[in-house]
């Protein structure tokens, strides 16, 4: 115990040494949370339509409209001939196009039926799949306003919003749960903070006893009579420590600049917390056993770190995967802690509903702890 | 200058067989692109299958039951059976057991019969909002086409939708995400590598003697930099080949637009590599440089996964100046577009123009070095 206190003070002191670690600590949570909950979006922003419209009447224009009206589509050019449009398209200029084909307007008020063209660039399906649904509905209501309209028993032009008597048509009322506004940056902070903490508590202990093997430092502690398992104790603690604080940074920032809701207990976030960090310094750890040198270190924690955080659930969900992929998934802390971080955070998800996640947290940090230091100690002997 | 170029290729070949010595790096370089782009070729993908639909008719009647049978039938939705009582959805959604729910409001039958309209509501768990909406929008796709089919009363009009999806008619993320990929593991075999061997060198005082003996700094840098062009050239066509043949991503445009525009990425890369590792005064600082310099925005600010007209403006503006954003147009206009010299020609000359400033800077400062 003493000699554990011993060197936990040495530790400590080598860690205040080194301005860089302390930046790459504090500043970089900073940095990383501002820069990384901006740019990781998929917010749906409107599209930019293209407008072929080859009957040039009251009614063609009208559909025009209602397609501007909802804010979802900007008009961004329009043509008469549909090879403009494709041109437009391919160049990027437009990603929807809208074709009313001549005598659409004849053709509705002789048969009551029409047809249009919707073309999205379909490169980015979510995208082009959120802008199709936004753009069909609009095209059906604007076919139930005609009916209306047409209708002799109509009174007058009948606002979009307004139930239409005579049509049979659902009225759809949207509702966004736990993100009304759809801020795509409540979801991504919860999952950011994660990731720094994995950084910080893989990347740098795997680094700092690399750093020792390679300045001998390490060999002349294995001939001192301190045992092993207080050895790497000595090595984990501060970083488990700087983990802590980081998240704590972390959840400072992500409350203060970005507002995000804390819906459930902070309790039941740093409970895992705890429990996950002993996975990633394990991790860290398994990685300096099998490192010689720095760059090899970071090389394989890189790597590693690569597939953790993008078989997590931190960009894309985890349910678009294949099978096996999930499957794979599983095994990974990273991904338990980040789903348990966004229902507890977002949605106030209690004990009951993540113990799964704490269950799976807790046997994932026993067993990578246990091979590490198994791995470790043979590499030593 | 045919002294110079003899010595020049003398050191190109002491280089290569400097790499070819170590098997293991080899092994990496070569091996792990391949590994990287089927690893997250697969694990990448925002496309939604299987969503777990809560349907709740308040009052069930016939019109209910033929609009839950459109939804199970669908082969999208799986049906999950909601407690009654209020607070259950929030349950359902906080417990992970449903992502979106359809609440239809009592007289639907009769609603509809009368020509009145009928009130749904549509509700996602929206703590994931790119999830929620796309969602939101499949469960929707189903209402309108429900509704379309309703027969018609006299006076209705109906106007049919004809969508086509262009570029990617499957919606398949996997076509968006594979070329990009090949853009990101391009920087890490040249950005990466270069300035993680090149500051090796640095610190083991390799690099002076060589910038003291007769070679040129040009030299020097060519000679560091000509084996990594070949086998990020290489990595090049083997990661194609698996995006073809594992992934079957479309190839619709011109072979040699596609290799020309990821050897210029290749050079842009290596010359940052080259920079990176001049700036740098250790080798860690430059891995972590590197690292931090190219693989973050390479990875975030070049619309890899995110698509930068989401981001805010300024970070708009910050992903003009990654080199992997341009590289990354070209790559997917080229595959799935099938687009050519005629549209891309700007994102060429970009690249270009970043590859002279970045080949300059790095030449002048090891210039520099000497004096």
């Amino acid at each position: 115990m003493r000699a554990l206190r011993v060197l936990l003070r040495k530790e400590f002191l080598q860690i205040r040494r080194d301005p860089t670690i302390l930046r790459l600590l504090f500043v970089m949570p900073f940095v990383q949370l501002v820069l990384l909950a901006n740019a990781a979006s998929f917010e749906v922003k409107e599209s930019r339509l293209w407008v072929v419209d080859q009957d040039r009447t009251t009614l063609s224009a009208g559909l025009v409209e209602r397609l501007r009206g909802t804010g979802r589509f900007i008009v961004v050019g329009s043509s008469v001939r549909q090879e403009d449009g494709n041109a437009a398209l391919m160049t990027g200029h437009a990603n929807a196009i809208v074709a009313i084909p001549a005598g659409f307007a004849r053709e509705i008020q002789q048969t009551r039926r029409g047809t249009v063209q919707l073309a999205f660039n379909a490169e980015d399906g979510a995208q082009a799949g959120v802008a199709s649904s936004y753009a069909t509905e609009i095209v059906s209501r604007y076919g139930a306003e005609l009916g209306a309209q047409l209708l002799p028993q109509a009174l007058g032009g009948a606002d979009r919003d307004r139930p239409v008597r005579g049509v049979p048509r659902l009225d759809v009322h949207r509702r966004y749960w736990f993100n009304p506004a759809l801020e795509y940056r409540w979801y991504m902070v919860p999952g950011i903070l994660v990731q720094l903490v994995t950084i910080g508590g893989t990347f740098m202990s795997a680094l700092n006893i690399v750093r020792e093997k390679e300045a001998g430092t390490l060999d002349q502690l294995n001939v001192t009579p301190i045992n092993r398992t207080t050895f790497i104790a000595a090595k984990l603690i501060p970083f488990w420590l700087i983990g802590i604080v980081q998240l704590t940074v972390g959840l400072l920032v992500a409350v203060a600049v970005f507002r995000i809701p804390i819906e459930g207990s902070l309790a039941l976030v740093y409970g895992a917390a705890a429990l996950y960090l002993v996975a990633a310094l394990a991790v860290g750890l398994w990685v300096s056993s099998v490192a010689e040198t720095q760059q090899q270190a970071v090389f394989v924690a890189f790597s590693l770190l690569m597939v953790y955080i993008l078989m997590s659930g931190l960009f894309t969900p985890i349910r678009s995967m294949p099978d096996w992929a999930q499957d794979l998934a599983f095994l990974n802390p990273l991904m338990h802690f980040i789903a348990l971080m966004r229902g507890v955070m977002l949605k106030g998800a209690n004990a009951v509903d993540v113990l799964p996640r704490l269950a799976a947290l807790a046997v994932g940090a026993g067993v990578l702890m246990a091979a590490a230091v198994w791995r470790y100690r043979k590499g030593a002997a | 200058m045919r002294q110079a170029l003899i010595a020049l290729r003398a050191f190109i070949v002491k280089e290569f067989q400097h790499i070819l010595r170590d098997r293991q790096t080899l092994i990496i370089l070569l091996g792990l692109p391949v590994a990287q782009l089927t690893l997250f070729g697969y694990a990448l993908r925002t496309d939604v299958r299987d969503i777990r639909l809560a349907y709740v008719a308040e009052a069930p009647d016939a019109a209910t039951a033929a609009l839950r049978t459109r939804f199970a039938r669908n082969g999208r939705f799986t049906m999950v059976d909601l407690a009654p009582g209020p607070g259950a959805l929030a349950e359902a959604f906080q417990a992970d057991r449903a992502d979106v729910a359809v609440i239809v409001a009592p007289g639907l039958a009769d609603r509809l019969r009368d020509g009145r309209a009928a009130e749904v509501q549509v509700i996602a768990d929206a703590s994931d909002p790119n999830t929620g909406a796309t969602m939101q929008a499949h469960v929707l796709a189903v209402l309108t086409a429900w509704q379309r089919d309703l027969p018609p009363r006299v006076g209705g009009v109906n106007i049919e939708p004809r969508v086509r999806m262009l570029f990617n008619p499957t919606l398949e993320s996997v076509n968006l995400f594979v070329p990009g990929l090949i853009a990101l593991i391009l920087t890490i075999v040249t950005a990466l590598m270069t300035a993680i061997s090149l500051s090796r060198e640095k610190e083991r005082g390799t690099l002076e003697v060589l910038l003291v003996s007769p070679l040129h700094p040009w030299q020097v840098i060519v000679g560091k930099v000509a084996p990594y062009l070949l086998l990020a050239f290489v990595n090049v066509v083997s990661v194609l080949v698996a995006a073809w043949l594992v992934f079957g991503v479309p190839f619709r445009g011109s072979l040699v637009t596609l290799m020309a525009g990821s050897t210029l990425y290749a050079l842009v890369g290596l010359s940052l590599g080259v920079v990176i590792a001049a700036i740098t005064s250790s080798q860690l600082t430059a891995m972590l440089a590197a690292l931090i310099g190219t693989m973050m925005p390479s990875t975030l600010l070049s619309g890899m996964i995110f698509p930068i007209e989401s981001m805010p403006a300024p970070l708009q503006v910050l992903a003009n100046i990654v080199p992997a954003r341009w590289f990354i147009e070209i790559s997917r206009s080229v595959m799935l577009k099938g687009a050519g010299w005629a549209e891309l020609w700007p994102q060429f000359a970009i690249l270009s123009g970043m590859f002279a400033l970045l080949i300059t800077l790095a030449i002048r400062r090891f210039s520099v070095r000497l004096d």
